[in-house]
């Protein structure tokens, strides 16, 4: 029933189609609640009050926050799928690295988005460096951090990357370079390729001119 | 089973704490080795190549890293005892958020506490209390965070209880004033013979904060 799950997301947000992701892997049927981010629903205060933050999933009138925990809680209900391993050691692998890219990964995005001048030049060099941690550990020579077919890492870390691209092209710069991070790049591209995720991004040129936008209010100010 | 288990550790861990109460919970006998944290060990270096801390599991040869992952990985190996995350998803979603909830919150005021002085440190003390206001709401009149028995969230949470009295002591508060259901959770959890054998003393962390203060601080 359609009803019973209901997803409370933001069509910018890489954490909302992280759970976009999963439920449309499973076939999982779901409702969704677009949430204003400068103007949030009581229902969502209500249901995410210690973070008041996207996304939030509903389950038979049940919140669960934070999408990562949100994934696994799907991961278990819906067993069918799978987007963890089994073998406890591999699980233990995957959630040291979807630990590595929540701790590490998702901060520096924003910080690169949010600052200028040296400030953004130490956001990029960090940036960097996380970078070639993945490519120098987390990638073996599966096609996916899941091995054959896409998994949470995979969700977690894919989610970071296109909204990295989305900096790339607000900031101007590059990073992700395929002479680089050859391992990363082909990754990503197959992440990409993946018809669940081909089929759930939000539109490139809206999301981009949106975050312009923000930047350009942002470097206003601080100028 | 046969299997060698070796824990790389730093003795005042709020971190290292945790794994070394589940292994005791779990009755799992194993290999403590300290670790001086200002000259790692090359077996910390290669076992965990991308953060180089503690602490460490290793299992036959395989680490594990990250002292929560290393807590649900022996929760869900050794699963037939003292099991720690409930078995309902709903729980166990809720027991995952107070301890990302915890990791998030906690570490980096507590750390300020000691570190620094004047108004830095009066802004940390507000930041720590406000936080365990939250989980004492959370507590409410459970005798644990897992409800009856001893869990998930209790394992992550108790290792700061050893250092309760070195932020008490540079940040001048009592924090049973401010937060008494906290300390009496504390307390309770001590009488468990895995937490009351993996805890380090406060007073001895407090000689161990002291010292290290000095880098931070000029008093």
């Amino acid at each position: 029933m359609s009803e019973e799950v209901k997803l409370h997301g933001a069509w910018a947000s890489p954490l909302s189609y992280r759970v976009i992701w999963a439920l449309k892997l499973k076939g999982i049927a779901y409702e969704y609640v677009e949430e204003d981010l400068s103007n949030k629903s009581a229902l969502l205060l209500h249901y995410n009050p210690i973070h008041k933050k996207i996304p939030v999933l509903v389950h038979t009138g049940k919140p669960i926050c934070e999408s990562m925990i949100i994934i696994e809680y799907i991961e278990e209900m819906w067993p069918h799928t799978p987007l963890l391993p089994t073998d406890p050691y591999d699980r233990a692998i995957s959630r040291f690295w979807i630990k590595f890219v929540e701790d590490k990964a998702l901060p520096i995005l924003g910080r690169m988005f949010n600052t200028m001048g040296g400030e953004l030049e130490k956001a990029i060099k960090e940036s960097l460096e996380i970078l070639e941690i993945v490519e120098e550990h987390g990638l073996e020579d599966n096609k996916y951090f899941n091995g054959e077919t896409i998994g949470m890492v995979d969700i977690a870390f894919g989610s970071i990357l296109y909204w990295l691209g989305v900096n790339e092209e607000v900031l101007g710069v590059k990073l992700l370079e395929p002479h680089k991070f050859p391992r990363l790049h082909e990754w990503f591209q197959s992440f990409q390729e993946v018809p669940v995720i081909k089929e759930n991004l939000p539109d490139r040129d809206n999301v981009v001119a949106f975050f312009k936008r923000r930047r350009e209010t942002l470097e206003a100010t601080a100028a | 089973m046969a299997e060698e288990v070796v824990l790389l550790d730093f003795w005042p861990s709020m971190f290292g704490v945790r794994v070394r109460i589940v292994l005791v919970e779990k009755g799992i006998e194993y290999e403590y080795r300290e670790e001086d944290l200002r000259n790692k060990s090359s077996l910390l270096l290669q076992m965990n190549p991308v953060h180089k801390q503690i602490p460490v599991l290793i299992q036959n040869g395989k680490p594990v890293c990250e002292s929560s992952i290393i807590v649900q990985y022996i929760d869900e190996v050794w699963h037939d005892k003292a099991p720690l995350l409930p078995s309902d998803p709903y729980q166990r979603a809720q027991a995952r958020f107070w301890v990302d909830f915890i990791d998030k919150k906690l570490y980096n005021p507590s750390r300020r506490i000691w570190s620094t002085k004047g108004e830095e440190l009066e802004a940390a003390k507000k930041e720590f209390i406000e936080v365990l206001k939250v989980l004492e709401e959370q507590l409410k009149d459970k005798p644990f965070f897992g409800g009856e028995t001893f869990g998930y969230v209790d394992v992550c949470l108790i290792g700061y209880y050893c250092w309760f009295y070195a932020y008490e002591t540079f940040g001048n508060f009592s924090i049973e004033a401010e937060c008494p259901q906290i300390i009496a959770w504390a307390k309770r959890c001590t009488q468990k013979e895995s937490v009351s054998k993996s805890l380090p003393d406060g007073k001895k962390v407090f000689g161990f904060v002291q010292e290290l203060r000095k880098k931070f601080v000029v008093d």
